[in-house]
């Protein structure tokens, strides 16, 4: 399996030098060649299991409950602005 | 024309509830101080996990019942992941393949049904706000919208010109508001709208190649004009030959028009799959009884009920059932005295634009009471106002006598105005027709 | 006495009968770690003054009488719990200087029991990795042979109970992270059932792997921490409602008439001699101790790691979503090469038209993984098994290979896709290096395990082997 390095690297959000998109082609193809053994397994008829506790319909009560301090919120962040998050222009239009 | 519009919606809708979707922050935001109303879970701090809203679940299975879905006995949470700003986690918890509701129905004034094709539930974004600080392009991002509860309503392209799509979403925001799920202000961002548009030729049938998504939609009138426009403007481009683009276009308000936004290079790739923070959702058969159960009686019920049961007019049901406060009101007015006639009392709640907040029923009934049974002017004192009343309107007579009956109307009101509403207007009206003669 | 051969058991002995001080305690470690950290890189913060602070009130709660299951007892945490006021890495740059908002909920147990949080111990980066290798802060070494690996992800950990640098370390195992660090360094590791401790606050890995595990020297230590972590806990929706049972009344049973499960897969031409010999003689202990060896059989073994390395990178690429530098933290280009590749893995296999081939299939192959534990269950009441392929490599040796890597966690990471429990307990030693045996059970058997851990313990106590610094 040949993997679109770039592509993926897109949809994950991960800037990657171009040294590293090599490293990856190589490596990751090597990694699902080997998990590709899954394709030998049968699965007709099997069910998926995406969480073992086997719990069903966990929720809360709607009530709220006092939040963090908004100062303490923004405390770490690189760039803000009055009580803000702030990140470079996004363009809408 | 050569086209037939093809027309489907996608309406999210800002559950009232008190807390948010996945953690108990207060979800009264509006208009609060940015990022006071978040937490460790809406801001996707590291290690934080959602717990759903119950009252959220059960909201969007009602809004789901009420809009004649299916509701499926299994139902999970997935996880939707996409970067951008205003979502903290880089997914946002949705459902993909399993909704709480599918396939329902809603009927509009002309019979015509517009297919539902599911209404599932999800967490909101942040705010971003866009603005120059310092000579530089930034954005502002306010988290304490995040993770608030929405359910999204998505429709089947059923609807073929914007007034079909205007009706829907009123009967929608009449129905969430009738449920007392949502105040559905679309002014407030609880209601928001994104139609998408195609078209195909006249007698065609399977859906076009391309489709046009509208955002940025506030109000039910832009939502008509956006419509109108994109139909407009893809008519010219199927006609020049070519097919139009498949796109997301803004409304713009200011300038009547919807503008491209720009096209993204990638493609979205969503990466579904199931959250594995959240277990799963099973209902049983009598969950769903108890949910409709607890289900007020809605628009479309009561509107057959008025006209049946109070011997309504469909216009005077229409009008009373628009919201349920004076639709309340009305019912409440009924009762207080047998000799009043339902229909009496809708004219004058509709007629006389009663404000149902500062008048109670019995009030209103009083008023009535006193307008019908008290004529508080004897034959001879009412023939004498009349005559008055048409000595010094000699133009409205003559346009009378001249065949312009309608004029009599003009007449009436002075005439009321005169009596100060001691006598029926009916009454007035005969008397004037017998002076008149 | 040597403080070096104390217990959590023992110290607290010594607290109530004031014997020692929790001061006197959390000092004897933080100079410990002060002058053997340089070396073995188990810490990437420690907590001096809040540790002091805190030891000092727990001996003034020792001395009002009152009492808590880990009072003044001083722990180490992997620097993936989240710890409110305190600089918390993942042993990541992304989060090089960022304070947790918050207590993970394991933390604010340990805290009301009074334990006393020494300091954050060093990780592979995101809990990726076997060996502690994968660590921004440098490996941690091994404190029997520093130029082995120590075992990850929970390196730091381990290294600080083994080398005496606390009574007890939290860790998580998401695919062996607490077992294999383990059995590398001679103590005692539990991996307990998904969702018997709460998630909230432990920084996410794989959310349907992840579990919040602990090191102790000794398997009733073990088990005395475990009854302040569990429990259900309304901020994560998978942990059950299902009561924590004494984890101390049934330790000193003894294992007559226990039926101990071998799986013939894990003992294939896989398994180093090295290994084989120390726990074949652990086998024949049980048996003269009266437990009945019964041979088992797990077909689905031989797919576990491909299972295990779809499911698990596909939740980390969500997981590591967050961390965008927005918030906090910085920038997604200081992930270092391994969580950048689980990313870009997990990100492939979820992408369009590759979600039936990978992940859905995977999620099927756990559901056959959990039968063939299902099956074991009707014929023994635990397994027995080997916990790595070999004995621990040296330090670099695969840092090039991460195919190799994964491929280290292949008797670990079935337990974690099937959700069970499993406990690390010492074996011995060979070629001067120790060796671990990982016993598992049905869901929420921890008692169990403890049970059957601590009959061989008691009988061999090499836990009191100590490695020289």
């Amino acid at each position: 399996m040949k993997i679109d390095v770039k592509h993926t690297a897109k949809l994950a959000n991960l800037p990657l030098k171009e040294e590293e998109v090599k490293k990856f082609e190589k490596q990751l193809s090597e990694i699902l060649g080997y998990i590709e053994e899954l394709n030998k397994v049968k699965l007709e008829n099997v069910q998926a299991t995406s969480q073992v506790t086997g719990l069903e319909d966990v929720t809360r009560e709607d009530t709220a409950s006092p939040s963090l301090p908004a100062d303490e919120v923004v405390s770490q962040a690189k760039k803000k602005h009055n009580g803000f998050f702030e990140v470079p222009a996004i363009l809408d239009e | 024309m050569k086209y037939t519009p093809v027309i489907g919606l996608e309406v999210h809708v800002e559950l009232k509830t008190k807390s948010k979707m996945f953690c108990s922050c207060s979800a009264d935001y509006f208009g609060q101080k940015p990022n006071s109303h978040t937490c460790p879970v809406c801001l996707g701090l590291p290690g934080a996990l959602p717990v759903p809203n119950k009252q959220a679940i059960e909201w969007c299975v009602m809004i789901g019942l009420s809009l004649n879905c299916k509701i499926p006995l299994f139902s999970k949470f997935d996880r939707k992941n996409y970067f951008y700003p205003d979502l903290p986690k880089g997914y946002q918890i949705s459902q993909y393949d399993e909704p709480f509701a599918v396939k329902g129905s809603i009927k509009l004034s002309s019979g015509k049904m517009i297919g539902i094709t599911r209404a599932h539930m999800e967490e909101d974004t942040g705010k971003l706000l866009h603005e120059t600080i310092n000579g530089e392009r930034v954005s502002l991002i306010d988290f304490n919208r995040s993770s608030v509860p929405l359910v999204e309503i998505v429709t089947e392209p059923d609807f073929t010109d914007a007034k079909e799509v205007k009706e829907y979403l009123q009967k929608l925001q009449q129905i969430v508001r009738y449920l007392d799920v949502s105040d559905a202000d679309m002014e407030k961002g609880e209601m928001r709208l994104e139609p998408n548009i195609s078209l195909r030729p006249n007698g065609s049938k399977g859906l076009p190649k391309y489709k046009v998504e509208v955002k940025n939609i506030n109000s039910f009138n832009f939502v008509e004009d956006a419509i109108n426009f994109e139909i407009k403007r893809q008519t010219e481009i199927l006609e020049s030959g070519e097919t139009p683009l498949q796109e997301t276009r803004g409304w713009n308000e200011d300038r009547k028009k919807t503008i491209s936004q720009r096209v993204k290079e990638e493609a979205n790739d969503y990466r579904y799959f199931p959250d594995p923070d959240i277990p799963p959702i099973r209902w049983k058969e009598p969950d769903i009884e108890n949910l409709r159960n607890k289900m007020p009686e809605l628009p479309e019920e009561k509107f057959i009920r008025f006209i049946k049961g109070y011997n309504l007019s469909e216009y005077n049901s229409e009008q009373l059932i628009r919201d349920k406060a004076t639709a309340d009101y009305f019912e409440e007015a009924v009762k207080i005295d047998p000799a009043i006639s339902s229909k009496d009392i809708a004219n004058w709640i509709i007629n006389k634009k009663i404000n149902i907040d500062k008048i109670l029923p019995a009030t209103l009934v009083k008023q009535i009471v006193s307008a019908q049974s008290v004529s508080g002017v004897t034959g001879e004192e009412l023939e004498k106002v009349l005559k008055t009343v048409l000595e010094s309107n000699q133009k409205s007579v003559d346009d009378y006598k001249a065949g312009k009956t309608n004029a009599i109307m003009f007449l009436v009101g002075q005439s009321m105005r005169e009596l100060k509403g001691k006598e029926k207007a009916d009454k007035v009206k005969a008397e004037l027709e017998k002076l008149l003669k | 006495m040597d403080y070096l051969d104390l217990t959590i058991i023992k110290a607290k002995e010594l607290l109530s009968q004031k014997k020692i001080s929790s001061v006197e305690l959390t000092k004897y470690y933080l100079e410990r770690i002060e002058k053997y950290d340089k070396n073995l890189n188990a810490y990437i913060t420690v907590c001096t003054e809040k540790a002091l602070n805190a030891a000092k009130t727990a001996d003034e709660k020792i001395a009002n009488g009152e009492s808590g299951a880990l009072l003044g007892i001083p722990v180490g945490l992997k620097d993936i719990y989240m710890t409110k006021g305190i600089r918390t890495t993942a042993g990541s740059k992304v989060l090089e200087n960022y304070t947790a908002h918050y207590d993970a909920t394991a933390v604010s147990k340990l805290k009301n029991a009074g334990a006393v949080i020494i300091g954050k111990a060093n990780c592979d980066a995101w809990a990726h990795g076997s060996s502690g290798e994968n660590s921004d802060y440098g490996p941690s070494k091994n404190p029997w042979d520093t130029t082995l690996v120590p075992g990850g992800s929970s390196s730091g950990s381990a290294v600080s109970v083994s080398a005496g640098f606390s009574l007890a370390a939290g860790g998580t195992d998401t695919g062996g992270s607490v077992r294999l660090p383990a059995s590398f360094c001679n103590i005692v590791g539990l991996k307990p059932t998904y969702g018997r401790v709460s998630r909230y606050g432990i920084i996410a890995m794989a959310s349907s792997l992840d579990t919040i595990g602990h090191f102790t020297k000794t398997v009733e230590d073990n088990a005395l921490y475990l009854s302040v972590t569990a429990g259900k806990d309304e901020k994560d929706g998978t942990t059950p409602n299902i009561k924590v049972p004494d984890y101390m009344a049934n330790l000193k049973k003894g294992v007559k008439g226990i039926k101990i499960g071998i799986p013939k897969e894990y003992f294939s031409k896989g398994l180093s001699a090295d290994i084989e010999i120390p726990i074949r003689k652990a086998l024949k202990k049980y048996e003269e101790l009266g437990a009945e060896i019964i041979e088992v059989s797990l077909p689905y073994t031989s797919h576990a790691i491909a299972c295990y390395y779809i499911i698990q990178p596909a939740e980390v690429s969500s997981n590591l979503a967050r961390f965008d530098g927005i918030r906090f933290g910085n920038t997604r280009e200081t992930f270092g090469p391994e969580a950048k590749r689980r990313i870009m893995l997990g990100t492939f296999t979820l992408s369009a038209g590759y979600y039936d081939a990978y992940y859905k299939k995977a999620m099927q192959v756990r559901t056959k993984v959990i039968e063939d534990y299902n099956n074991a269950w009707k014929k023994v009441d635990v397994i027995v098994a080997p916990v790595s392929p070999t004995l621990p490599w040296k330090l670099g040796e695969k840092a090039d290979d991460p195919l190799a890597m994964y491929l280290s966690d292949v008797f670990t990471v079935t337990a974690n896709i099937a959700g069970i429990p499993g406990l690390t307990v010492p074996v011995g030693f060979n070629k001067g290096l120790p060796v671990g045996i990982q016993i598992l059970g049905p869901h929420f058997s921890e008692d169990k395990l403890y049970q059957v851990g601590y009959a061989y313990e008691k009988e061999t106590e090499f836990w009191k082997e100590k490695p020289n610094l």
